[in-house]
């Protein structure tokens, strides 16, 4: 062969491989992901990428492993996802293009995930080993690992973890019973700051919208640890402590998630651990004001984002009713009945439209939350978590 | 009574002994929907794939040294002072005994 035959060939080659690339682009919609977001398919491992303006589906993502309580945080731009499994999958999904850019099982088992108040780390929650690895948000490499080692000497789960201002991350230990700040200003080296003795078996933690009050919910004992990050100093307080009131509680058939726990105007609407209510708890004396009796027990209590409503769903064997509260009368102004397994409901970032996963029915509902009409659906493969990218730009999420 | 009724009556009790130990299969289309609750339900906290969450995993090496009758009663009245509640509203002892062969016997993913 000639060197002319050969350039030509290899100008050729080239060709045909930058007209490939361009078509792949071509596939690539230029636009923004304000309005995209994921829904888990946990019993396939998938993801469905999904869009909330027309309401419809833009692809499905394989290969993501054991999704059972798969949850999602978003990058500080909006376009990739960080996808916690619990087999401790942790993968980057491009929104843009559906690529999984890059996926580590960084963990034997996890349970969720936070991303640094600026973006550029992205801490992981495991059972086993129990503690907190934290990872470069760029490339998944990690630059801190943080043994859970309570005072009591012994390895814990992490539950609850979340992003708190100051580039900070807040957890707590489930089987030694504290609180742990950790300060990532130096990610490599972080500061820790543990409070112990904080109560029986915490089981999830969240932080209020202006990353002020960590909360952990407690389910050993009734009632929730408050830690004001404000005043670390003043260390974790009990809030509404014995708020069952020595009575028999009955068996939880699926813990309540505290990420969604509502914050409405001066209230916070919190399930009860093992009761059919949910609890209202003024947050600026921290005491309940009050309790609405609910369907069944209740896992999620969500605000739309206006405050205005609460929706709620609820456990196993009560769990095909969505009930919804009105927050200015404190009743329950409507019920929904989606079908069997309602796991998870997220509101479009103004709170037009929600999204309900309804995993035994395969399909997510979408409801138009002033008239409760439903406005379409989506099949999906056993759905649970729903996860919209404006979550990106919200504290604690 | 014959020597030969004897033994025939006794043969007859001792399979119905064999039977009842052996404890029967619940029917096909039960054994699908334990098989979902299992996974989807039990698995919330155990794993979609029993490997553990925040309760223990339920793998044919965690459960090797269990007795039956001990993961049985675990799935029927719960674990008091744990999240792991009692199931005998929905699940019979003979479902859980079901339930327990296949998680000792790793079938859950087979299905």
């Amino acid at each position: 062969m000639t060197v002319r035959a050969l350039r030509a060939g290899v100008a050729a080659l080239m060709l045909a491989g930058m007209m490939a690339q361009a078509a792949q682009a071509a596939e690539i919609v230029l636009r923004g992901t304000g309005d995209l977001g994921l829904v888990v398919e946990r019993a396939s491992g998938k993801v469905q990428i999904i869009e909330t303006t027309d309401r419809t589906s833009l692809r499905t993502i394989d290969g993501l492993g054991d999704l059972s309580h798969a949850s999602a945080v978003f990058s500080r731009d909006g376009r990739y996802a960080f996808l916690f499994g619990r087999d401790g999958g942790l993968s980057k999904i491009d929104l843009l293009t559906g690529a999984v850019v890059k996926r580590i099982l960084q963990a034997g088992n996890s349970i969720g995930g936070a991303i640094s108040q600026d973006g550029s780390l992205v801490a992981v929650s495991n059972y086993k080993p129990g503690g907190v690895k934290v990872f470069d948000a760029a490339t998944l490499r990690l630059v801190a690992d943080i043994p859970a080692i309570g005072a009591d000497g012994e390895r814990s789960k992490v539950v609850g973890l979340v992003d708190a201002p100051d580039q900070r991350f807040v957890f707590s230990l489930y089987d030694a019973g504290e609180i742990w700040i950790a300060d990532l200003s130096d990610p490599a080296a972080p500061a820790l700051r543990k409070f112990t003795g904080i109560g029986e078996q915490p089981y999830d933690g969240l932080i209020t919208p202006d990353g002020r009050y960590y909360l952990a919910g407690l389910f050993g004992e009734d009632g929730v640890a408050m830690l004001d990050l404000w005043r670390p100093e003043a260390g974790v307080r009990r809030i509404l402590d014995g708020y069952g009131r020595g009575e028999e509680k009955l068996p939880v058939y699926k813990m309540p998630h505290l990420e969604g726990w509502a914050e409405a105007g001066d209230l916070l609407f919190l399930p009860a651990v093992g009761r059919h209510e949910v609890l209202m708890v003024d947050r600026r004396s921290w005491t309940e004001v009050g309790r609405i009796p609910v369907h069944g027990q209740p896992v999620f209590a969500v605000a739309r984002p206006d405050g205005r409503q609460i929706w709620v769903n609820f456990a196993h064997p009560r769990n095909d009713v969505v009930q919804v509260i009105d927050v200015p009368t404190r009743r329950i102004v409507k019920e929904l009945r989606p079908g069997k397994a309602v796991l998870h409901m997220e509101f479009t970032p103004r709170g037009e439209q929600v999204w309900v996963s309804v995993r035994d029915a395969d399909r997510v509902d979408v409801y138009d939350t002033r008239s409760f009409e439903r406005l379409g659906e989506l099949p999906m493969a056993k759905p649970s978590g729903i996860f919209l990218a404006a979550r990106a730009h919200r504290i604690g999420l | 009574m014959p020597a030969r009724a004897t033994g025939v009556l006794a043969g007859a009790l001792a399979l119905a002994a064999a039977a009842v130990w052996a404890s029967p299969d619940p029917l096909p289309w039960r054994q699908d929907e334990l098989i979902y609750r299992l996974k989807q339900d039990c698995g919330s906290c155990h794993g979609l794939t029993m490997k553990g969450g925040l309760g223990p995993a339920l793998l044919p090496e965690t459960l090797a040294d269990k007795p039956d009758h001990a993961l049985v009663e675990v799935i029927l009245k719960g674990v008091p002072g744990t999240p792991m509640p009692p199931w005998d509203f929905e699940i019979s002892v003979m479902e859980a005994h079901w339930l327990v062969r296949q998680m000792k016997k790793g079938a859950i993913d087979d299905r």
